[in-house]
């Protein structure tokens, strides 16, 4: 126990089917730099048991301690017993940091921690870094739907939590380590009133939020056939299909597609928009796309002022001819 | 079964559009609307007072004119509402308005059942929901997806996470936030925009609350907005002319040079 020193900067590593998720060892990654920078110890904090190679991973990620917290209570995900163990374990080490992947997971337990502490928490920042001055954690997250940015800090209560998106740091080369044992905690809470009847693993691929490549269809794409054309497209790239909130709304895909604010904020390397007008609300959930191309009839459409690449016409037929183009090749 | 709804209100984006100058929302100003969200709670909660009995109460905090959320929450079913407004309230992050709220939910005697939407579109936190079930010491499901059975002392609810869906038993009292779709809120009813606009809503100031000051509003924020800033704008898109299929030739080069580049 004395190995584990207060005042560290702990990032809460979530475990999904006995593997770590990517979003920890992105948070690693910075985190790393930032625990340099401010010269803070920097702990990996796992609820539950993990194999050995995942704990030799995340000390290869940064983590100058891995703690390892061990008891019933984590066999199911669930937000009372992870956010009561965080509590208890932060009110004996007292971190001055605590990173949390902004997951459904993370997103739905970390605010309960951050309540029983009496302390901020910033939700989906997308940057971190440390304020040269004063040593606090500058966290930066898209406001006012995703149009502006606001850089926030934790002035005086502690830990300065932050959970953080998926996808938009970058995954850490692992460095050399040796095999070194977690620190192990015995936990004995309690899971909870809520009880886990059935869980079931849905097989629809991975989260668009996650996708590296999308092909995105709007209004612009008429008949619900069309479809077929941007499924074609995404398929033989490899990527998914996003779809703006109309033709969700309509029933054209379904809502694990949508993109924008009240839908998924999306970060791939490359994001094809067809016949996407570009509302506020859908620009919300782009900012984070590297490559953008745009095909929509109106040239003024507000899409193409995000676009890297921009086709003024039809994207039906665009699309028909891409796909023939691509089997040419 | 009582139920109570939190609900809030947000500036209306339909009507929003991006400045060109200055890349922020044109705010029309006269335009404020139920966070969407919300509907899909109040729904949830009249649906439940159909099947179980009870009654569905709307709370939101905010400035006196955010009363008019309340007013739309009874005219689409709500039996009554009230409002936390004071000026010590104000600038509040999500620790203190949670705070607040779960002040005004003692204030109305508590509840079964909380409903909370997923989040509020102008904040995108999704916090105030676990933040306020951890005040109150009760246990919460975020991103219900379906009520799958209901009781007077509990719910079986479904959820969908990413690439997983639970189904869960929750004993009462408890609090759920409820994720969009789940169900298709009904418009409000002539008779019930009446019986809203004739509403008499309680407002609870913070000394109504016996708040403590030090923990609401700007003063009992933890988080303080350091700088807001415009993120970096793209270039000039370039334009990819011709015919179409010289179009969709150059897309060919550009998508592959785009992979090539990400590997």
């Amino acid at each position: 126990m004395e190995r584990i020193k207060k005042g560290a900067l702990w990032v809460f590593c979530e475990v999904q089917e006995n593997q770590l998720l990517p979003v920890g060892l992105q948070l690693l990654g910075r985190a790393k730099t930032l625990a340099e920078e401010s010269n803070r110890p920097l702990y990996a904090v796992v609820l539950g048991k993990i194999s050995k190679d995942s704990v030799k991973l995340l000390h290869a990620s940064g983590a100058h301690e891995v703690i390892c917290s061990v008891g019933s209570a984590f066999d199911e995900k669930l937000e009372q017993p992870y956010a009561d163990s965080l509590i208890r374990l932060s009110e004996q080490f007292e971190p001055d940091i605590l990173l949390v992947g902004a997951t459904p997971f993370g997103r739905a337990f970390a605010p309960r921690v951050a309540a029983a502490l009496g302390t901020g928490l910033t939700a989906d920042c997308t940057e971190l870094s440390i304020d040269a001055e004063s040593g606090l954690l500058l966290q930066t997250r898209p406001a006012f739907g995703g149009n502006m940015m606001a850089t926030i800090r934790t002035a005086t209560s502690r830990p300065q939590m932050a959970t953080v998106r998926p996808g938009v740091l970058p995954l850490p080369e692992p460095m050399e380590v040796s095999d070194r044992e977690p620190i192990t905690i015995e936990d004995d809470g309690q899971i909870g009133l809520v009880k886990l009847l059935k869980e079931t693993a849905i097989s629809r691929g991975a989260d668009i939020s996650q996708s590296k490549i999308i092909v995105a269809a709007g209004r612009g794409i008429g008949q619900k056939k069309n479809l077929k054309l941007v499924q074609a497209l995404a398929d033989k790239l490899g990527g998914q299909v996003g779809a703006s909130r109309p033709l969700v709304d309509m029933g054209f895909c379904p809502y694990s597609s949508q993109i924008g604010q009240t839908g998924y904020s999306v970060a791939p390397d490359l994001l094809i928009c067809c016949g996407i007008s570009g509302a506020v609300q859908h620009l919300a959930g782009i900012g984070g796309a590297k490559t953008v191309i745009a095909i929509n009839t109106d040239p003024k459409a507000p899409i193409f002022a995000v676009a890297d690449y921009k086709i003024v016409g039809d994207c039906v037929s665009v699309l028909e001819h891409l796909l023939k183009a691509l089997d040419e090749n | 079964m009582k139920i109570i709804v939190c609900m809030k209100q947000v500036p209306a984006a339909a009507t929003a559009s991006i400045d060109p100058l200055t890349k922020t929302i044109v705010r029309t100003g006269r335009n404020a609307v139920t966070n969407p969200f919300d509907l899909y709670a109040l729904q949830t909660a009249l649906d439940i007072k159909s099947g179980v009995g009870g009654s569905v109460t709307a709370i939101t905090m905010g400035i006196p004119a955010a009363q008019k959320v309340l007013q739309d929450a009874i005219s689409r079913g709500a039996d009554d509402g009230a409002i936390l407004s004071d000026r010590a309230f104000a600038g509040a992050d999500t620790l203190a308005t949670s705070y607040a709220l779960s002040l005004g939910i003692n204030k109305l005697g508590g509840a079964d059942l909380i409903v909370c939407g997923k989040m509020a579109v102008d904040g995108d936190t999704a916090q105030i929901g676990p933040e306020l079930a951890q005040h109150l010491g009760i246990s919460h499901v975020s991103d219900v997806s379906e009520i799958l059975e209901m009781a007077p002392d509990h719910l079986v609810v479904r959820r969908v996470w990413d690439d997983v869906e639970q189904e869960l038993y929750l004993p009462l009292p408890a609090l759920i936030t409820v994720a969009k779709g789940q169900n298709l809120p009904q418009l409000p009813t002539i008779p019930g925009m009446l019986r809203g606009r004739a509403a008499q809503i309680p407002t609870f100031t913070a000394e109504d609350l016996q708040a403590d000051i030090a923990r609401c509003g700007l003063k009992g924020s933890p988080t303080q907005v350091v700088r807001t800033f415009t993120p970096p704008v793209r270039g000039e898109a370039q334009t990819i002319d011709g015919n179409e299929a010289q179009q969709a030739g150059q897309l060919v080069q550009i998508i592959r040079e785009v992979l090539h580049g990400a590997d």
